[in-house]
């Protein structure tokens, strides 16, 4: 775990309530507005960021995320100028970690060690990489462990308890509980299933249990919070950058605020997670 | 007895992770690789169940037409004045195209793991319509996928698959072609994971899609083999297949490829040429990289984006190849070289003039470069091609570029 991992989930836990992960695509619609929504996360009440590397062929996204990752790479954004919205982060939050998300290809082309040293260079805390799964663990994430970055499984329905050993394995940092057999963006499953699939995961590894596909609302970030470590959303984000472009697809005045505002939002639904379940 | 593989054999891959050297694996979401993993132990069984092998061979030879001809091309022949030309005449199983081979054999796999529903991608639409004719026979509900460009520019096939009882859904993402298609496919079965049946078309994607469809392909080259050798007393020098994913090509080649004296060609779609991007051919001018589950080569830029492509044939309109083959040119087995869309629409005038056979615009690729070669060889030599499919879906785009009125 790197320092500022282990540092804010402590720090979340010490306040009794679950952390709030916020995904944007790195780039959409372009660099600088995408900085903007990057700085403007924590203070809207992120604890962790996952920043989106764009892919032009997104196999597990839905339409939403499909379309931000297109828009970014007509922005001209490219997996170093990802790492560079990173760097520039960095230079005002030395703790918000960050994790970056997207598929492989992108980093293969790049060179699997220049990309973790630039990685680490650029703050990066950790990597989800949805095409790697346990069985390509070669690849990347053992390179990465071995540098000190995070890898980070998803863990779905479909990975039952036979399973669950090999997918945690190599796992570090968190790991990420998608709440469906799907795309993301796709409708939220009842909680209390998620619930019981948390504490099943938890059975088998002290690692904090962050759940993610489908939480779009504060009601429901405040209900997968009272069993979740953490609460994951994503698709939610892309698509309120989405609704407030021009139509041409360029930044509008009010997109930078309207992710905080939704932000906030989240933000206050994960605060009043526990108080649900103690209630 | 268990027989260790002859160490220098080419036909022994993958290995026990997919790889195919460097190329193959299983590059998917975590949601799909249970899945893979009971499609591998599924495919393990299969292969050595004499129930299974005999209900294959049975609808092979009752239902798909098996085996195919190979047939010699006299008047082609003597025109080009070279090698003896023989062709592998997969057009004339039932479907039009070798694509029915492969999903016979998935549907009985698919029917012996208790799944309930396929799904498939299509580019030209011969795989659409072979899968849906599977589907049809074995009663299962069907649903193809494919580009909207593709959807307009294979009317026929899409036509054939809707009568079929298939529900054929347009993607629009990209350049809306088989690479989109591909996408949305996986979209489906990462979604739909407990009852759905994924019926890969071509020898790529995740381990052990590569090697489960290149073994059913396979009957092609070992019937290819017997009969040439029934033929002519003697191997061929030289077998020839278009490639897009490349199933029609890895199943006549590996039945030759420990045959040293076999050259062995692949010909891949070089579009409008290969100094820009409207072209297909991955290997002579893409790198390697990791898409749809396996890493090959693809046509990318620098930063690792998929490129759209592009081909006159749908079949071929394809950004990767199926992992065994950018092995096999690695390793130097097998040469790739790339057609252009005009030889390709030459070759296929070519061959319906002089031997009354349409082809489909993939093997036209491969006729050209037959039409290239032939000539330069000795009236001893022998070729075969892979006559992969009939060009009954191609008219009307054949008719369009030609400026012909229907």
């Amino acid at each position: 775990m790197t320092v500022r991992m282990d540092k804010r989930f402590a720090a979340v836990k010490a306040e009794g309530r679950p952390a709030l992960v916020t995904y944007f695509m790195g780039g959409d619609p372009d660099f600088d507005t995408s900085l903007g929504i990057m700085k403007a996360l924590p203070g809207a009440g992120s604890d962790i960021i996952e920043l989106g590397m764009p892919f032009s062929d997104p196999m597990a996204d839905g339409p939403a995320v499909q379309m931000a990752g297109q828009r970014a790479l007509k922005g001209g954004q490219t997996l170093s100028k990802t790492l560079d919205l990173a760097a520039r982060f960095r230079e005002t939050d030395n703790d918000t970690p960050i994790v970056m998300m997207g598929y492989y290809n992108p980093i293969y082309v790049y060179g699997v060690d220049k990309f973790l040293d630039d990685a680490i260079a650029a703050g990066i805390d950790g990597l989800i990489v949805v095409d790697l799964p346990p069985e390509m663990d070669d690849e990347l994430c053992i390179p990465a462990l071995a540098k000190g970055i995070n890898f980070i499984r998803l863990a779905t329905p479909t990975t039952d308890d036979k399973r669950l050993p090999t997918v945690l394995k190599n796992t570090s940092g968190f790991v990420y509980y998608v709440s469906m057999n799907g795309i993301t963006g796709s409708a939220l499953p009842d909680p209390s299933l998620i619930a019981g699939a948390v504490k099943r995961i938890k059975g088998h590894t002290d690692l904090p249990v962050c759940v993610g596909f489908g939480v779009k609302t504060a009601d429901h970030a405040k209900a997968i919070g009272a069993s979740a470590d953490g609460v994951v959303v994503g698709t939610a984000i892309v698509q309120q950058i989405a609704g407030s472009l021009t139509k041409d697809g360029k930044a509008g005045p009010d997109t930078v605020a309207s992710v905080v505002t939704l932000v906030r939002g989240l933000a206050t639904g994960v605060r009043a997670a526990r108080l649900v379940a103690a209630e | 007895m268990n027989e260790t593989p002859k160490p220098n054999s080419f036909r022994s891959g993958p290995d026990e992770d997919g790889r195919f050297g460097i190329f193959g694996g299983r590059f998917v979401a975590e949601t799909l690789m249970p899945l893979i993993l009971d499609l591998q132990g599924e495919w393990e069984k299969a292969k050595n169940d004499p129930a299974f092998q005999k209900e294959l061979a049975d609808l092979g030879t009752h239902y798909i037409g098996r085996p195919s001809p190979l047939y010699f091309a006299e008047r082609l022949t003597e025109h080009l004045g070279g090698a003896k030309i023989y062709f592998k005449r997969e057009e004339l199983n039932h479907t039009g195209s070798h694509k029915i081979n492969n999903c016979i054999g998935q549907i009985l796999l698919a029917k012996r793991m208790g799944k309930t529903r396929i799904i498939a991608e299509t580019g030209a639409g011969q795989h659409g319509v072979a899968s849906a004719t599977v589907a049809a026979r074995f009663g299962f509900p069907c649903v193809v996928y494919m580009g909207a460009t593709d959807v307009e520019r294979q009317a026929p096939n899409v036509f054939r698959m809707k009568l079929l009882g298939a529900e054929v859904i347009p993607v629009t993402a990209g350049n809306g072609t088989l690479k989109d298609a591909m996408n949305e496919a996986l979209r489906d079965w990462v979604t739909n994971v407990e009852d759905t049946y994924y019926l890969i078309g071509t020898a790529a994607g995740p381990h052990p899609y590569p090697e489960l469809v290149r073994d059913f392909q396979s009957v092609i080259g070992k019937e290819a083999r017997e009969q040439i050798l029934e033929a002519e007393g003697r191997l061929p020098d030289m077998v020839i297949a278009a490639v897009g994913g490349g199933s029609n090509a890895i199943g006549i080649f590996h039945p030759f490829l420990d045959d040293a004296d076999v050259q062995i060609v692949g010909v891949e779609a070089g579009g409008r040429g290969l100094q820009g991007v409207e072209h297909c051919a991955s290997i002579t001018a893409g790198a390697p990289g990791v898409l749809h589950g396996n890493r090959t080569y693809l046509l990318q830029d620098h930063d690792g984006q998929i490129l759209e492509g592009h081909s006159v044939s749908a079949g071929l309109d394809y950004p990767g190849i199926g992992p065994e083959h950018s092995w096999l040119h690695d390793i130097g087995r097998a040469e790739y070289v790339p057609i252009m869309d005009q030889e390709a629409l030459d070759a296929f005038q070519v061959l319906t003039r002089l031997e009354g056979i349409i082809p489909a615009l993939e093997p036209s690729h491969a006729l050209a470069e037959v039409i290239k070669r032939a000539p330069k060889m000795r009236k001893d030599q022998i070729i075969v091609m892979n006559l992969s499919g009939r060009g009954d879906k191609d008219i009307f785009t054949v008719a369009k570029i030609l400026g012909m009125d229907m």
